[in-house]
């Protein structure tokens, strides 16, 4: 995937875009980067950093206070803010699915929403929950609270996938989970991209994480972009933040920049 | 209490007939009251300029005395007068609080992140009300609607004072020829009801609650 093509129009695009609180604090400033088509980028960036925010900005949720954000070269507040959202996948913590349906039925959401009829739903959605582990004859009929946080996740991407969106936004997908299923989600969502070829913009505090799934890495700071590269850039850069960050990898060095 | 079983037995006819009328006396109004107030409270959830006066009115309505407010209905034209239409509207309004209040709290204690999530996958106002909201807050405004009928079965009995009937007719008759087993007669079967009441719209509760929302019965499935 060619990181920061020169592609027409980019995915996203972010340019000089800000958002401040009515009367409040500002919670990011100035965020001027582009997501290409089918690259991956991450933000990282402690919490409070306003890694979700950015995130809020692109899918109309939140309407930038100065600046503009451009989805396929379309300002955010010109798009009908339902359509914007139908076209982009959304994938939250935990949280996100609906409790009081079945994991077909979250799945099947944004499909339904867009009125497919239900045999394309049905199929749809056994495609997705095949491509994501979670076999829909095991797992269709069950409600979120009987799957365990990976599997609710994997869950998760599979809706965001529901109406083949061009675009994902991530916010810490797996931020809940422990360490090794964890590790495995990540690998699986990184292949994953690979096959898809979608743009993502993808938020977290894990710089590791950020790494190992980003073509391009930026580091959020109180609501400023300090810096954003390829990852082995990143940690090969004597930018301040990124050595700072860096430092904090744990064993050091073992995705050191190879 | 055998004196009043032989009262019930023998007056069975006219005993079931006020029975009957109270139970179209409270049973109407609930309905009534939660084609309204459920809408009520929904509009309170979305614009803080109605959450204040519709919360706040159905308080005060909440505060009048019962017996006050049936006399005060009766010179309303229209709604006044004697007899079973007045009675209706002031259970109404008494029922009105807990179903506005219920609808209201139901929906506003949904995780914002969800509301947030249906939001964000692309959901209008409508479908997140009927898809999410209403699904989520089921068995919050069910409970709002079965505290709304216990009150108005017992307030029922109150409406015998202006003519509607009901079984409240032989209480008051019973306090007026001081005769306690004709009290009984009308409290008990009205105190009955209420339970009977309680308990159908507890059942239709659970029945309704969407499995996996806040309230319901969890049947635990170990994740595989």
């Amino acid at each position: 995937m060619p990181p920061g093509s020169d592609a027409d129009t980019a995915a996203v695009e972010f340019d000089r875009a800000s958002f401040a609180v009515h009367r409040g604090p500002t919670i990011v400033r100035e965020l001027d980067f582009d997501v290409a088509s089918g690259e991956t980028v991450v933000l990282v960036g402690r919490s409070g950093a306003g890694k979700t925010t950015a995130l809020k900005l692109v899918n109309g949720l939140l309407a930038p206070t100065a600046g503009a954000v451009r989805v396929d070269g379309v300002e955010t507040t010109a798009w009908d803010p339902v359509e914007l959202r139908r076209g982009i996948g959304w994938v939250i913590q935990e949280v996100g699915l609906f409790p009081h349906m079945t994991v077909r039925r979250n799945v099947g959401l944004v499909p339904e929403l867009l009125g497919w009829d239900e045999e394309r739903i049905a199929e749809r959605v056994d495609d997705l929950l095949d491509r994501v582990g979670m076999p829909a004859g095991r797992f269709g009929a069950r409600l979120p609270h009987q799957l365990s946080g990976g599997q609710r996740q994997r869950v998760g991407v599979a809706r965001a996938l529901g109406a083949d969106p061009s675009l994902l936004l991530l916010d810490e997908p797996f931020g809940a989970l422990d360490a090794l299923t964890r590790d495995r989600l990540q690998r699986e969502f990184g292949e994953l991209m690979e096959e898809l070829g979608k743009a993502a913009l993808f938020v977290t505090h894990d710089l590791r994480e950020a790494l190992a799934l980003g073509d391009r890495v930026g580091v959020l700071v109180d609501g400023e972009l300090a810096v954003i590269a390829e990852a082995d850039v990143l940690l090969e850069s004597d930018h301040p933040e990124a050595r700072a960050l860096a430092a904090t990898l744990q064993p050091p060095g073992e995705l050191g920049g190879g | 209490m055998r004196e009043l079983a032989r009262f019930l037995v023998e007056n069975r006819v006219e005993v079931g007939g006020l029975l009957g009328e109270h139970l179209y006396l409270s049973g109407v109004s609930v309905g009534v009251a939660a084609a309204i107030g459920v809408p009520l409270g929904i509009a309170a959830t979305r614009s803080r300029a109605l959450e204040r006066p519709i919360i706040g009115t159905a308080n005060v309505f909440q505060t009048i005395p019962s017996l006050a407010l049936f006399g005060f209905l009766i010179p309303i034209p229209l709604i006044g007068g004697v007899g079973a239409r007045t009675a209706i509207v002031a259970l109404v309004v008494y029922s009105l609080l807990p179903i506005v209040r219920n609808t209201h709290a139901g929906i506003r204690g949904i995780d914002p992140a969800l509301v947030e999530a249906g939001r964000g996958m692309g959901m209008t106002d409508l479908q997140l009300l009927l898809k999410v909201q209403l699904p989520l807050a089921a068995s919050v405004i069910l409970a709002g609607i079965r505290v709304a009928a216990v009150v108005s079965v017992g307030i029922a009995t109150i409406a015998a004072a202006i003519g509607a009937g009901g079984l409240g007719v032989y209480i008051f008759r019973g306090i007026a020829v001081v005769n306690d087993t004709l009290i009984l007669a009308g409290a008990l079967p009205a105190a009955l009801l209420a339970l009977a009441a309680d308990g159908l719209l507890g059942w239709m509760g659970r029945r309704l609650t969407a499995p996996g929302a806040p309230g319901a019965e969890r049947g635990e499935v170990k994740p595989a």
